[in-house]
C-alpha cells in the first residue's frame, strides 16, 4: 500500500466522531495555552498525561498533537497584541506583529499569521505523511550504535548548538541525564541514586519534572520580576481581512517559511524557535520592503509564523519514525506514547498503522479547525489576554499541582515538584535553558540502553561505535554542532546564535 | 562611551552568585560517582554495566563545574535583572502549605490556600476574597477531575461534607 492509501485509511480513523471530538478539544486547549503567556504546549501535554491515562490511546494522542499545533497558532495572537510571546516560537512574530497592531493593522497581522500557519501546517503535514515512511525504511537498517549516535546528535543540537552559551546548554543537559540515572536500572535491576528511598525507585516522572520546571519555575520567575513591565493589550482595530496587497506580500513568505521550518523540525536540529528566527532573517533579505522591517512589515509575521508551524509538523517526523524527540513538547508526547505501552519508531508503523496514520490524518483536520478557531473567533481569545496576572498564575499553579496530585497523590511527589520548581526558577535566573533537562531525562535512559546494547554486541570495544558509516557521520555532525558554535562565540560572533536560543517549546 | 567602559569593567568582575553553581555541580558529580562505584563493586564481572553511564555523567558534570567556575570568575555570565524575593517566598509558602495540608485538609482547602498565596505574591492582598475563591474553584476542579474523571485527588472535611461516600 502506498502513502495515499494509508492516509485515506487514517482519514477514516480520524473522521470518527469521537476522534474529531478529541481533536477539537486538543486544538481549543492548544490555542488557549498558546495565547496565555507563561504556559506552552509542553506544559499542557504534561498536565494532561495523568488525566488521559484511562482514555483511548489514539484519541489522547490526537488530542496532544492538536495541542501542539494549536499552541503554535495561539502564540502568534499574544505576540501581536501583547508584545509578550505566548510561547517561545513566537518571539520573532512580536517584532513586526506588535508594530503592526500598534499601527492599527492588528487584524491583517492576525490573519496572515493564521492563514500562514494553515498553509504551512497543511503542506508540512503532507510532507510528514510522505517522508515518514522513507525514514522508517531507512531506520529499519539502524542498529543500537546508529540509534545511540542519533541520540547523541539530538542531545547536542537541543543543548549546545544554539542558545547563548554552550556551557549552560550542556550543563542543563547533564542535569537532565543525572536525573535520568535515578531509579532501578533497566537491565540489572539495581537501584541507582535512590538512597534507600522507595519513592525514588521508579525514577523521576517526566511529567512532574516538566510541570515543575515549566509551570512553577516560570511562575516564580515572573513573580520575581515584579511588575516592572507595564503590559498593554492592543485592541484589534479595523477588519481582520487582508487587502490584496497584503495577500501579494504574504504568500511567498508563507511558502518560504514552510520550506525553512519543515526540514529544521524534521532533522534533529532544534525546535520551532530556530526555524522562525531563520525565516525572519530570510524575509528581511528577500523583501522588497526591507525599510519597513522593524516598523511592522507583514512579511516578518507571515514567514516566521509559517515556519514555526511547519517545524512543529517536522518535529513529528523523527518522533514518529525514530522515536526521537527533538523538542520539549515532543519529549512529553513520547512520554504519552510510553504511558500506553507504545514505542514510537519504525515498528509502530508496522504494528499499529491505524494509530499512526489516524494521528497524521487528524492533524490535517485539526488544521482546518484551527483556521476557523483563529480567524472568526479571534475576539474570544483576545479576552483571555485580559485575565489579571494574579488570577492567571494562581490558576496555572492550581492546574499544575492538580496534574501531579492526580498522577501520584503523595506528599513526596509534591516535594519533588517544589524542589524542581525552585531549580527551574534558579536556572531561569542564571540564564540556563530548560528544554535540555527534559529531553535529557526522557532520552537519557533510551540512549543508555542503546549504548549498552551496542557495547554488548562489540564486547566492550568502544571504537566499534564509530565503525558504521551512518553512526560515524552522525557523531561527526554532533561534534561539529558543539565545536562550531564555540568557535563562533569565542570570536565574538555569538549574537547570531543567541538569537536562536532554543527555549521551552 | 565612558559609561560603556565602566559597565564593561563591572561585568568582568567575578560573579559570586554564579560561582556557587560550580561547587554545586561538583557535589552532584561526586554523589553520582560515589553511588555508581558502589554499584560496580556489586557486579564487577562486566566492563559495561549499570555504573558505566553514571560514571560518564559524573565526569561530564565535573568538567562542566570547572568550566562554570572559570566563566563565573571571568564574569562571563549574562547580567541578571534584580529579582524580588518576597513574592517568590509567598508562592513557595503556598506550595509548601499545599503539600503539608493535602492529606489532613483535602484537595480543595490545600489547593485553595496555594491559589490565594500565589495571588498574594502577585499583588492581590485581599486574602478574604482570594481564599474563598480559591477553595471554591479547587472544589469545582475536585468534582470534575476527582469525581467525573476518576483521578485520585485526596478528600478532606469539605469534600466529605458534600460527598459522604468518598
Amino acid at each position: 500500500m502506498g502513502t495515499f492509501e494509508f492516509l485515506l485509511q487514517g482519514l477514516v480513523v480520524a473522521a470518527q466522531p469521537i476522534n474529531l471530538f478529541y481533536a477539537l478539544i486538543g486544538v481549543t486547549l492548544g490555542t488557549a495555552v498558546g495565547v496565555l503567556p507563561g504556559i506552552g504546549p509542553a506544559l499542557t501535554v504534561a498536565l494532561l498525561l495523568p488525566v488521559t491515562y484511562k482514555l483511548d490511546p489514539a484519541g489522547s494522542l490526537i488530542m496532544f498533537a492538536g495541542i501542539y499545533y494549536g499552541g503554535m497558532y495561539g502564540g502568534s495572537t499574544t505576540s501581536i497584541l501583547l508584545n509578550t510571546p505566548g510561547e517561545s516560537a513566537s518571539v520573532v512574530t512580536a517584532l513586526e506583529g506588535n508594530k503592526m497592531a500598534r499601527a492599527g493593522r492588528g487584524g491583517p497581522a492576525l490573519a496572515t499569521a493564521a492563514i500562514g500557519s494553515f498553509v504551512a501546517g497543511l503542506i508540512a503535514t503532507l510532507g510528514l505523511a510522505f517522508i515518514a515512511p522513507f525514514v522508517v525504511k531507512f531506520a529499519l537498517s539502524f542498529g543500537p550504535r546508529e540509534y545511540f549516535a542519533l541520540m547523541v546528535l539530538a542531545f547536542v543540537t537541543v543543548s549546545a548548538a544554539f542558545g547563548d552559551s554552550t556551557l549552560r546548554g550542556l550543563t542543563a543537559l547533564f542535569v537532565g541525564l543525572a536525573l535520568a540515572v535515578i531509579g532501578i536500572d533497566q537491565q540489572t535491576g539495581q537501584a541507582r541514586l535512590s538512597f534507600g528511598i522507595p519513592d525514588l525507585l521508579d525514577g523521576i516522572e517526566v511529567t512532574t519534572l516538566a510541570v515543575a520546571m515549566f509551570a512553577i519555575g516560570e511562575t516564580l520567575f515572573v513573580a520575581s520580576q515584579g511588575s516592572r513591565v507595564p503590559e498593554k493589550v492592543e485592541a484589534v482595530k479595523g477588519s481582520v481581512w487582508m487587502s490584496a496587497a497584503d495577500w501579494a506580500r504574504s504568500w511567498k513568505p508563507w511558502l518560504r517559511g514552510t520550506a525553512i521550518g519543515f526540514p529544521i523540525g524534521a532533522m534533529p536540529a532544534g525546535g520551532a524557535d530556530i526555524a522562525s528566527f531563520l525565516s525572519y532573517s530570510a524575509e528581511k533579505q528577500f523583501s522588497k520592503h526591507a525599510d519597513e522591517f522593524g516598523k511592522g512589515a507583514i512579511e516578518g509575521v507571515a514567514g516566521p509564523e509559517a515556519a514555526n508551524n511547519a517545524s512543529a509538523a517536522g518535529t513529528l517526523v523523527p518522533l514518529l519514525s525514530l522515536g526521537l524527540p527533538t523538542t520539549a513538547t515532543a519529549a512529553i508526547m513520547l512520554a504519552g506514547f510510553q504511558q500506553y505501552g507504545l514505542q514510537p519508531g519504525p515498528l509502530l508503523f508496522a504494528t499499529n498503522p491505524q494509530l499512526v496514520w489516524g494521528l497524521i490524518a487528524s492533524l490535517l483536520i485539526a488544521n482546518f479547525m484551527l483556521l476557523v478557531l483563529n480567524l472568526p473567533l479571534i475576539g474570544l481569545w483576545v479576552k483571555l489576554l485580559t485575565i489579571p496576572k494574579p488570577w492567571l498564575y494562581a490558576g496555572i499553579l492550581l492546574f499544575a499541582t492538580l496534574g501531579t496530585i492526580g498522577a501520584n497523590p503523595s506528599v513526596f511527589e509534591l516535594g519533588i515538584l517544589l524542589a524542581f520548581g525552585l531549580l527551574g526558577f534558579a536556572m531561569r535566573v542564571f540564564g540556563y535553558p530548560i528544554a535540555p533537562v527534559v529531553v535529557g531525562l526522557i532520552l537519557g535512559p533510551m540512549a543508555e540502553q542503546q549504548l549498552r546494547r551496542a557495547l554488548a554486541i562489540s564486547q566492550g570495544d568502544v571504537t566499534a561505535l564509530f565503525m558504521s558509516p551512518i553512526a560515524a557521520v552522525l557523531f561527526v555532525l554532533a561534534a561539529v554542532a558543539v565545536v562550531v558554535p564555540l568557535v563562533l562565540r569565542a570570536r565574538g560572533r555569538g549574537e547570531v546564535l543567541s538569537q536562536f536560543a532554543a527555549n521551552e517549546d | 562611551m565612558s559609561e560603556d567602559v565602566s559597565r564593561n569593567a563591572e561585568r568582568r568582575r567575578p560573579d559570586r552568585a554564579a560561582l556557587v553553581i560550580a561547587p554545586a555541580l561538583l557535589l552532584l558529580a561526586a554523589v553520582i560517582w560515589w553511588d555508581a562505584s558502589r554499584l560496580s563493586a556489586m557486579s564487577n564481572y562486566a566492563r559495561i554495566g549499570p555504573a558505566t553511564v553514571p560514571h560518564v555523567v559524573a565526569l561530564g558534570l565535573a568538567l562542566l563545574a570547572v568550566w562554570t567556575a572559570f566563566e563565573a570568575w571571568r564574569g562571563d555570565f549574562p547580567e541578571r535583572e534584580p529579582i524580588e524575593t518576597v513574592p517568590v517566598v509567598w508562592i513557595v509558602a503556598g506550595l509548601a502549605g499545599q503539600m503539608l495540608l493535602l492529606r489532613p485538609a483535602g484537595f480543595s482547602i490545600a489547593t485553595g490556600l496555594l491559589f490565594a498565596l500565589t495571588a498574594y505574591g502577585f499583588g492581590r492582598r485581599k486574602l478574604w476574597i482570594s481564599l474563598p475563591v480559591g477553595i471554591v474553584l479547587s472544589f469545582l476542579v475536585w468534582i470534575v477531575f476527582g469525581r467525573l474523571l476518576q483521578l485520585s485527588l485526596p478528600a478532606g472535611p469539605l469534600e466529605h461534607l458534600f460527598f459522604r461516600g468518598s
